[in-house]
């Protein structure tokens, strides 16, 4: 769930998709404005914050990477726990990413809060000559579930910070907490620590 | 003809030229390496690193997988030709497709299980991690309610008063942790912390004479105490104060007594205590399951004080535990991230999952749907290879959904009460615990509240009744007798490691310890936080003691 304070919003926005869609690509690009051609399956790296300024606030991304969890339907509950969006990824040169985009939306309504904010990302815009899913398709797709949609390409940068951005200016700002938010532990010598630390 | 195709790994960002490709015959290739460090624009906010966490910080190595399609009998040539191709400094693996080979296959996705395979993947072995069931958690999994009336009610239709099903996350294993204990160690070496929220609990009582208290910890608490008369309490009082100057590794904190000869019965009779006190003392403040350690060592006994008072100062709760908010399901699957972040494979809903063996009773692999995985070991719960383990002995519980704290805990909505054998007659101690919507398993208004103990009978109802006496009236209740096992193997033969069932206490501090010494078995390394500490640092994290520290070429840089 996105959290508040002193104008900050901290988010936890969860990617989906299958194997090879772009999950971690887009990331890439988002965080570090790099592309690597040959990006190999997720491991590793599979959790980072950034930060976006959007009007008069910022908006502190946690963003969650599957860790090749999805490769056998294997992602735990806990992943989409708390997530305040999620971008679905599929590639636009294949029908089968496209449906199995459908597959992760359903999980998502399934599993996830019914506030989130969903984005669809037909990724790998870049390679027209292979595409197989027509623009078309995916906007009257995402349009009857909820969701915003954009096709983007890690490769040459296309609308990759404009999803992110799009994300960010619709999250709910004024969400309440239900619970005071619990802590996340840090190491610090036993004696002496009186105050945990807190998430937010 | 042969055709290699050239395939590299990054680890975790690197520049790689060429990333991939065909090495034709005749040809060679030459791979070029540049490392980048990870950090974002804004790395800095009021002096604290914002991608701190990233999981990009650790060792930079590079797998070149060369992928071979030549006759198998040519493979050993290439095995040893192909590794000409790696320079000394990276961290090399051959993978031939043909025939996938795992170090390790564990089975099931219980907490025990998670934790050894996060720790082994990021040890660098190889994990496939499998279980039969298509959720995460197995034994220790957390349900919610449609789950729970299946289990327990044979159909899936809870009453609809209850309120939704999935704000309930009920735990089958139901503990706490120590603040200070050995899982929040192993949590925050392993930076799983990351995942979890936890939340402190609020109470710690104990059962004495029919009446519940709360558990005096230190010197100051024992003098405000109701457990205690006037006279006994300046004695109770000493004793705490012996406990919380003790160091082991300063004499002048011993008073003359070598604590590893002196027993807890000698060490308590030198202040002269009651038996009263004696008991809440040895089980609700060294959690001692039954009476054996009176006869011990003392030293154990005032190690485990140490630690409750030591996690009772943590955190300033009214209790020394803490309870990750979800319930403990959410353990189990943040370990199994970070061995998924550490290339570990999972692949949950595999039925049978069948452990095979040559003729001289090694393990090879497992077989799952007609495909068989090697492997060198497996680790796995009792489940999977009943003919390896002997029962030891049973649990008995009742789970029960509430909608008030339980009484005299002062309005604790999460709390622990110990009732120790002695006040109840019996050889093993009976636990309450207690936790509900503010530690989010339950919807607003609603306990879950939880009495276990070691079955002495075969009628969990009865033998459960002092327990749930102290409940009050509940919305719903359910009993269960669960069979404990341990193994019975001899690893060194079989390699099979296989962990113990999960015992009726409502701490950790046993289930670490057991997958502790199974971590040294499989490894053959000790398992010690502060090693465990030096092994993380290779991979850059950052955090001993409180102070940042960064991994700079290689170097720990304070």
């Amino acid at each position: 769930m996105a959290t508040i304070g002193h104008n900050n919003l901290n988010a936890k926005l969860v990617l989906l998709g299958d194997m090879g869609a772009g999950k971690s690509s887009l990331v890439l690009r988002f965080v570090k404005g790099q592309f690597l051609e040959f990006q190999e399956s997720t491991i590793g790296a599979a959790f980072f914050s950034q930060t976006l300024a959007v009007n008069d606030a910022t908006v502190k991304f946690e963003i969650w990477d599957t860790a090749g969890q999805e490769r056998y339907h294997s992602l735990a509950p806990m992943y989409y726990r708390g997530a305040a969006a999620a971008i679905i990824v599929y590639d636009i040169t294949s029908t089968d990413s496209f449906s199995r985009a459908k597959k992760w939306v359903q999980e998502l309504q399934k599993q996830g809060n019914p506030n989130m904010v969903m984005a669809l990302a037909g990724n790998k815009a870049d390679l027209e000559d292979k595409r197989k899913v027509t623009a078309e398709e995916a906007r009257v797709y995402a349009e009857e579930n909820g969701l915003f949609f954009m096709e983007t390409s890690a490769k040459s940068a296309a609308n990759v910070n404009e999803i992110f951005y799009e994300i960010a200016k619709r999250l709910p700002r004024a969400q309440p907490a239900q619970n005071p938010p619990g802590m996340v532990l840090v190491d610090r010598p036993a004696e002496g620590s009186r105050a945990a630390s807190c998430c937010s | 003809m042969l055709m290699l195709f050239l395939h590299i790994f990054f680890f975790p960002i690197m520049l790689v030229t060429p990333a991939a490709g065909i090495i034709k015959p005749e040809q060679i290739v030459e791979v070029s390496l540049r490392h980048e460090e990870f950090h974002s624009s804004e790395a800095f906010v009021d002096g604290i690193p914002q991608n701190w966490w990233s999981e990009d910080t650790r060792d930079k190595e590079v797998i070149l997988v060369v992928h071979v399609q030549v006759p198998r009998t040519l493979k050993a040539f290439f095995s040893t030709h192909l590794s000409l191709f790696c320079p000394g400094a990276l961290t090399s693996k051959l993978q031939f497709t043909m025939d996938e080979e795992y170090d390790v296959i564990v089975l099931g996705t219980g907490l025990k299980e998670c934790i050894l395979s996060g720790l082994l993947s990021v040890d660098g072995l190889k994990v496939l991690h499998m279980d039969r069931n298509d959720y995460y958690g197995g034994e220790s999994t957390s349900l919610n309610l449609v789950q729970l009336w299946k289990r327990f009610r044979g159909n899936d239709k809870p009453p609809a008063h209850l309120g939704s099903s999935r704000d309930y996350n009920v735990d089958m294993i139901p503990k706490f942790m120590m603040a200070n204990g050995t899982l929040v160690r192993v949590l925050i070496h392993t930076d799983v912390t990351k995942y979890l929220y936890f939340k402190a609990v609020d109470g710690s009582y104990v059962y004495n004479k029919g009446k519940v208290h709360k558990v005096p910890a230190t010197d100051m608490e024992a003098l405000k105490s109701p457990l205690m008369g006037i006279f006994e309490k300046r004695r109770a009082r000493k004793f705490f104060i012996y406990v919380q100057d003790y160091n082991e590794n300063d004499p002048k904190t011993h008073e003359g007594m070598d604590l590893t000869r002196v027993t807890t019965r000698e060490l308590i009779a030198k202040y002269g205590l009651d038996e009263n006190t004696v008991d809440f003392i040895g089980h609700a403040l060294a959690l001692h399951r039954d009476d054996h350690y009176l006869d011990e060592p003392a030293l154990d006994t005032v190690k485990r004080m140490k630690l409750y008072a030591e996690s009772l100062a943590r955190f300033q709760g009214g209790s020394p535990y803490i309870y990750p908010l979800y319930g403990l399901g959410e353990l189990p699957q943040a370990f199994a991230r970070l061995s998924a972040v550490y290339g570990g494979t999972y692949m949950l809903n595999k039925p049978e999952c069948k452990v095979e063996f040559n003729e001289e009773g090694k393990v090879i692999g497992v077989t799952s749907e007609g495909e068989t995985a090697k492997c060198k070991k497996v680790v796995c719960d009792p489940s999977y290879l009943p003919n390896k383990v002997r029962k030891v002995g049973r649990v008995a519980r009742a789970i029960a959904i509430m909608s008030h704290p339980i009484p005299n805990t002062n309005d604790s909505h999460s709390v622990q009460v110990i009732l120790p054998q002695k006040q109840l007659g019996r050889k093993s101690d009976m636990y309450l615990f207690c936790c509900s919507y503010s530690h989010n398993v339950a919807p607003k208004g609603k306990f879950i509240a939880f009495v276990s103990t070691e079955a002495e009978t075969d009628q969990p109802e009865i033998e459960l009744k002092p327990g749930i006496n102290l409940l009050g009236p509940v919305d719903e209740i359910f009993f269960d007798i669960y069979d404990r096992y341990e193994p019975v193997n001899e690893p060194s033969l079989d390699n099979c490691f296989i962990s113990t069932s999960y015992d009726a206490t409502t701490h950790f501090e046993s289930t670490v310890m057991d997958v502790l010494n199974m971590y040294t078995m499989i490894t053959g390394k000790k398992f010690s936080t502060t090693n465990f500490s030096s092994l993380i640092f290779k991979f850059g994290r950052r955090k001993d003691t409180g102070k940042t520290t960064h991994l700079v070429h290689g170097s720990l840089v304070a």
